[in-house]
This record gives C-alpha cells, sequence and structure tokens, in this order.
C-alpha cells in the first residue's frame, strides 16, 4: 500500500507538443492517500486511462513526477512500482485453468504453494467463480473472463494500489451493480488503495469515498459525490454530473446580481462583492434541477417562464420550462401538473445558485 | 420460399468433380495401376499383385534411404523450428529496421532451389570457397564431398539457411498479432520473459506453428534438388533421401512398377505423419 503523488504532471502523445491541445494531461498535482478508495471520472478522452497507465507505470510521463509514499518512481516499472491493474477488457490467459491465471502474478511473485491455493480460493469466492476454477480460462463467457481479469488484480496482497480502467464495461447491467459492491467490500477488507476509471457517475458513486473528476487532461474538481454535486467547482462538473446536468446560464454583471435577455437574477453580498473584483466577463450562473422550485404564484423574486415539455420518469418528472430564451430543467415530484405552454414562476433559492466566471465556481471566503 | 427437392442438382458437382479426378485422382489411379504390374515397356506388362510392395518394404537401400529422411526430416524441424522462433522474438517490432529485416530475411526463400545448392556447393568448397576454405584454414579437416559427417552438416546448414526465414517469418506475422494488452497485463503480474512466452507468446503462436512445422515436414520429407546438386547423395548413399532413390529407380533403372508401389507408400508416409502432428497439436490442449 502507498500515497501516490502526482507532481506537476503533464503528458503529451506527441513527441513534440505545439500547444495546450496536443496535451492528454496537463500541470495536474494530486494526492491519493493510502488505503482509499477513489473513483477518477470523465467523458472518454479526457485523460482518464493515460493517467492510469501513468500511475502503473506502463507510460512514462513526459513532464513531471510520480511519487509512491514520497519516493519518485518515474523510471521503475509496474514490476517494481508492485502495482495491480485491470484493464477495460478482459485480458485472460487462454491456455491456462481459471486457477492458474489467478495463481499466476502469485507465482511470479513466489508465493509458497499452500498460500497460492488459499488466496485463490478466497477471491474466487469473493468473485463466485469458486465453481469454475479448474476450466480451461478460454472457454469462460465475456462476463467470467472478466471476473479472473479482475481476479488477478486482487489476488496479491502486498500492491501498492489497485488500478481499474473501466473494468465492468463488459458486464451486464445486473451483475455490473453486484461487482460494484463486491469491489467496495474488498477494499473494506483489505484496505488496498484503489483507483477506479470510468465514465459513469453511478459506478463513481458507488464505489468511491472522493471521486477526482477529469476533464480535458485536468482535475477540475476532487471531493465527495455530495460534494460534487451541491458545489460544482467547474461549469464541467455541473453538466457533467447529475441527470439531467447543472442548468448554466451566460449572464452580464449588474449592481445586486446578474441579468440575462432582461431577466435579472439577485445573487448573495458576497457573491456580488467578489463579482466587482473580477475582470472577466465571461459569466455563468448555474442551478441543478432539483433545486430549482415552481410556485403557483408570483412573488419579488420569482421568475415568469413558460413550460416546454413535461417528461414523466416514473417516480418523477423532468419540466423543461423556457426563461428570458434559455431552457431550463427543473426536477419535480410525481404529483406536478402542469400543461404544455403554460405559464408558471420559478425560484432559485440563493444557496444553491452558484456563480461561474471562466468557468469556475467562484467561492465564499471565509 | 419452400425448397424444390431435386436430385437433378448433384450434376451441379459434377466440373468440380471433373476437374478433382484429372488433377488428383486419375494420376494416383495410373500410380496405383502401375504398382500392381511388372512393366517391360509399351504393351508389355503383367499383373503381378502386391509383389512390389512386399519388394519394396523389404528393400534394405530404401529401408535406409528412409531412415535417412527421417533423421534430416526430424534434424530441420529439430533445429528450424526453435530457431525461427527465436528470430522472430528477436525481430524489431516496427520501423525501418523491421522491414530491413524482413527484406533480408525474405532473400533466402526467393532463391531457386537448383541455385541455393549450387551456391552452398561452390561456397563450401575447401579451394575456392569461402565457408570451406576459412573452415580449413582454421584448423577444421572439412570436406563435404568425402565426409559423411560434413556433407550432412552441409547439406542440414543449406537448408537451415533456406527455409528458417519461413518459419521466423511466420512466427513474426503471429507475434504481431498479439494485442498489446496481453503484454501490459503480464507486465503488471510481474510475469518473467519466460512467462511471457510460455503462457502468452507460444499459445497464440500455435496455428502459426502448426502451418510451419506441417510445410518444414512436408518440404524437408520431398527434398531433392539441393542435396542432388550440392552432394549428388553421396559420399556413398549418405545424404540420398526418399525422392533421390525413387528418382534413380523409375528414371534411372526405368523400373516403373517398383517405383510406383514405392511412390505410394511415400505418399502415405507424408499423409499419415501429416496428420499425426496436425492432431498432436490440435488436440494437445483440449479441455481434459
Amino acid at each position: 500500500m502507498a500515497e501516490i503523488q502526482l507532481k506537476s504532471l503533464a503528458h503529451s502523445y506527441s513527441a513534440t507538443p505545439a500547444g495546450a491541445e496536443d496535451y492528454a494531461i496537463r500541470q495536474l498535482d494530486h494526492v491519493w492517500e493510502k488505503g482509499g478508495a477513489y473513483a477518477l471520472l470523465g467523458p472518454s478522452g479526457c485523460g482518464k486511462s493515460t493517467m492510469l497507465n501513468i500511475i502503473s507505470g506502463l507510460l512514462a510521463p513526459s513532464e513531471g513526477d510520480v511519487l509512491f509514499d514520497g519516493r519518485r518512481v518515474n523510471e521503475l516499472s509496474p514490476r517494481e512500482r508492485n502495482i495491480a491493474q485491470v484493464f477495460q477488457f478482459p485480458v485472460i490467459y487462454d491456455s491456462m485453468t481459471v486457477f492458474d491465471n489467478l495463481a499466476f502474478p502469485l507465482k511470479n511473485n513466489k508465493v509458497p504453494t499452500s498460500q497460492i491455493k488459499a488466496r485463490v480460493h478466497e477471491i474466487a469466492e469473493v468473485l463466485e467463480i469458486g465453481d469454475k476454477l479448474y476450466k480451461k480460462a478460454k472457454n469462460l463467457t465475456a462476463d467470467e473472463k472478466q471476473k479472473v481479469s479482475m481476479g488477478r488484480g486482487l489476488v496479491r496482497e502486498d500492491v501498492s494500489a489497485i488500478l481499474f480502467d473501466e473494468p465492468l464495461t463488459v458486464i451486464d447491467p445486473q451483475l455490473k451493480w453486484k461487482l460494484r459492491r463486491k469491489l467496495k467490500q474488498i477494499h473494506e477488507k483489505f484496505d488496498i488503495t484503489m483507483v477506479y476509471v470510468t465514465h459513469d457517475q453511478l459506478e463513481a458513486s458507488t464505489f468511491a469515498d472522493k471521486i477526482a473528476v477529469m476533464y480535458g487532461g485536468q482535475i477540475v474538481q476532487f471531493g465527495t459525490p455530495t460534494e460534487l454535486f451541491e458545489r460544482p467547482n467547474h461549469t464541467f462538473v455541473g453538466f457533467f454530473i447529475g441527470s439531467p446536468g447543472m442548468n448554466l446560464i451566460p449572464v452580464e454583471r449588474r449592481p445586486e446580481g446578474v441579468m440575462f435577455n432582461g431577466v435579472f437574477v439577485p445573487l448573495e453580498a458576497w457573491q456580488n462583492s467578489l463579482l466587482q473584483r473580477v475582470k472577466s466577463d465571461n459569466l455563468k450562473i448555474g442551478i441543478r434541477p432539483e433545486f430549482i422550485e415552481i410556485s403557483e404564484s408570483q412573488s419579488d423574486d420569482s421568475l415568469e417562464a413558460t413550460v416546454l415539455d413535461v417528461e414523466d420518469l416514473g417516480t418523477y418528472k423532468i419540466v423543461t420550462v423556457e426563461v428570458g430564451g434559455q431552457t431550463l430543467k427543473v426536477r419535480q415530484s410525481e404529483d406536478f401538473r402542469s400543461d404544455v405552454g403554460a405559464g408558471v414562476h420559478l425560484l432559485f433559492p440563493k444557496q444553491w445558485l452558484m456563480l461561474y466566471v471562466d468557468e469556475f465556481l467562484i467561492k465564499e471566503q471565509q | 420460399m419452400a425448397k424444390i427437392p431435386n436430385n437433378r442438382a448433384w450434376w451441379l458437382v459434377l466440373p468440380v468433380f471433373l476437374l478433382v479426378a484429372f488433377s488428383a485422382l486419375v494420376p494416383l489411379m495410373t500410380v496405383v495401376n502401375y504398382s500392381v504390374q511388372d512393366i517391360f515397356g509399351p504393351g508389355q506388362a503383367y499383373y503381378v499383385g502386391t509383389e512390389w510392395f512386399k519388394e519394396v518394404l523389404t528393400n534394405e537401400r530404401l529401408q535406409d534411404s528412409l531412415l535417412r529422411q527421417f533423421l534430416f526430416s526430424g534434424a530441420v524441424l529439430m533445429i528450424q523450428i526453435p530457431l525461427g522462433i527465436g528470430i522472430a522474438l528477436m525481430m524489431p517490432k516496427s520501423g525501418m529496421k523491421a522491414s530491413l529485416v524482413l527484406i533480408l530475411l525474405a532473400i533466402p526463400l526467393l532463391i531457386p532451389w537448383n541455385v541455393v545448392g549450387t551456391i552452398w556447393q561452390i561456397f563450401g568448397r575447401g579451394d575456392i570457397g569461402l565457408f570451406g576454405w576459412a573452415l580449413n584454414s582454421m584448423g577444421f579437416d572439412y570436406n563435404y564431398t568425402g565426409d559423411t559427417v560434413d556433407a550432412w552438416f552441409t547439406v542440414l546448414l543449406m537448408d537451415v539457411w533456406h527455409w528458417t526465414p519461413l518459419v521466423a517469418l511466420l512466427c513474426y506475422s503471429g507475434l504481431r498479432a498479439i494485442p498489446e494488452a496481453f503484454y501490459q497485463a503480464a507486465e503488471i503480474d510481474r510475469a518473467s520473459k519466460w512467462a511471457v512466452f510460455r503462457y502468452i507468446q507460444l499459445p497464440r503462436l500455435k496455428n502459426v506453428l502448426i502451418i510451419a512445422v506441417l510445410l518444414r515436414f512436408m518440404d524437408s520429407f520431398m527434398i531433392y534438388t539441393e542435396p542432388f546438386v550440392l552432394t549428388g547423395g553421396g559420399p556413398g548413399s549418405s545424404t540420398t533421401f526418399l525422392s533421390q532413390t525413387l528418382t534413380t529407380m523409375a528414371i534411372g533403372q526405368f523400373d516403373l512398377g517398383r517405383a510406383a508401389a514405392f511412390s505410394l507408400i511415400y505418399f502415405l508416409i507424408v499423409l499419415l505423419i501429416s496428420w499425426l502432428f496436425f492432431t498432436a497439436i490440435t488436440h494437445a490442449d483440449k479441455e481434459k
């Protein structure tokens, strides 16, 4: 087990990077603490897998350092870093049985035979492939192959960390949920640092204590699922986390608040005072669909909106409304009733109204 | 759409049947026909039954030739298959270097058999051949025309030079087809180089190795031109392999009946051993 630190890390697949767009990872500092369960969340092509391969040592970063417990390991191979990694698509040694597949990393580490047997059986039980141990691995289904692949990552007890690169992509949804729980249990039982790469927010929040959201080669926010939901640090986090994502509206600066298309939105005093100090005109307000209130009657703070669509998702409804040329999504309870085209009054509770300057959140300073 | 049963459809197979008949069955049956007759000349043939087969199976000259043939093919496989795999493993994976190595490897394969024989015949001579001269000046008493061991050594070396590239190229293509993910997983699993070879590369080379083993077995078992040009089968008959014995019998001595019986047995041996290799390799890792 180890604490993994990334120091001003950057990576480009091009030998002569010309600009920022040539970098898969841009100037990144991060610490994965010992024994944590982390998720690395982001869309395809944001640099997640690149970062994972840099941590494991399959890839050498073009700039910056990787430190394991404070020791620089840039030049060390995965073998020397003693790290386990599970890939997106199952890699199995198809001439071997399931048992031999699981025992392979242990045999390579010269673990005594009796211990190998016990450990392989333990892991096989956890993954529910105990009855398949003596089958040839190549005759397994895709699900089972991926379990074997994962088992090989979990079987070594002394690893610095286990890295998962979207390991459940090929697994069907029912089993996915079960395996995620299993991984969580394994983490609780063995207390190993785990980093789990995924583009699925649900997968990330069920597995991880803390989630790092990656966007454009950078970690834009690192926090608990609640923090990511309530205080998205970057417009991308707001948009990417949540379903539907955060409503983001480009606005202009006004005294006491902001305005878009003739609609005035008042802000908190501290937000206003900070707003007067920044120069950038790239301003946005963001509010989650869950936090917008729809009221029957007009009030001082309410905004006039028109209902465009009501989607019934079974346990709740997603209402699409139009305010000053902007379409917003509002989440309402199942008993919400409204006709398309009807006028409604929206309320933006001030504690849930986020202000973004140059895509980053403006936070209250203590 | 309902299927209409119509046995006349069998006529559609006729062209293929005729083609196979004329290209394979008719010539083969001609040989079968010869093998049961004693032929003195046109119109002078007598039915002799299985006599030629009995004679061929007990003929000492043929038995010696068959033994030599097995030794030679065995040696060829034992040397060329591991050597070919080894070369393929050491070859660069991509880029200019890879292209260069591929071209260099392919050159021996492009040279006609009798030219290969001629090259080595001159190359191995003690007076004007670089190889023979070099060995002699290093103090080795090397003479492939006079010494049985030297003759065998030269014939084998020539065949290794000529055909190992084929094995290497086949294995190289097999190795390139292994996805990078397997090597990454092995690296993560801390597999040794040997374990990577034994559990990743070798199992995935199985199919190309079947082809390589079969091709090299059949070709070496039927070798004719190169040793004929190089040693003429000598010294004595020490490098006279089956094809050459057969040719001498059929054309040199015009012993058509005996040669036909011999051909059939030869053909069956090649077929049997190829089948054995194929089943042995394909069944090697079936589920127990």
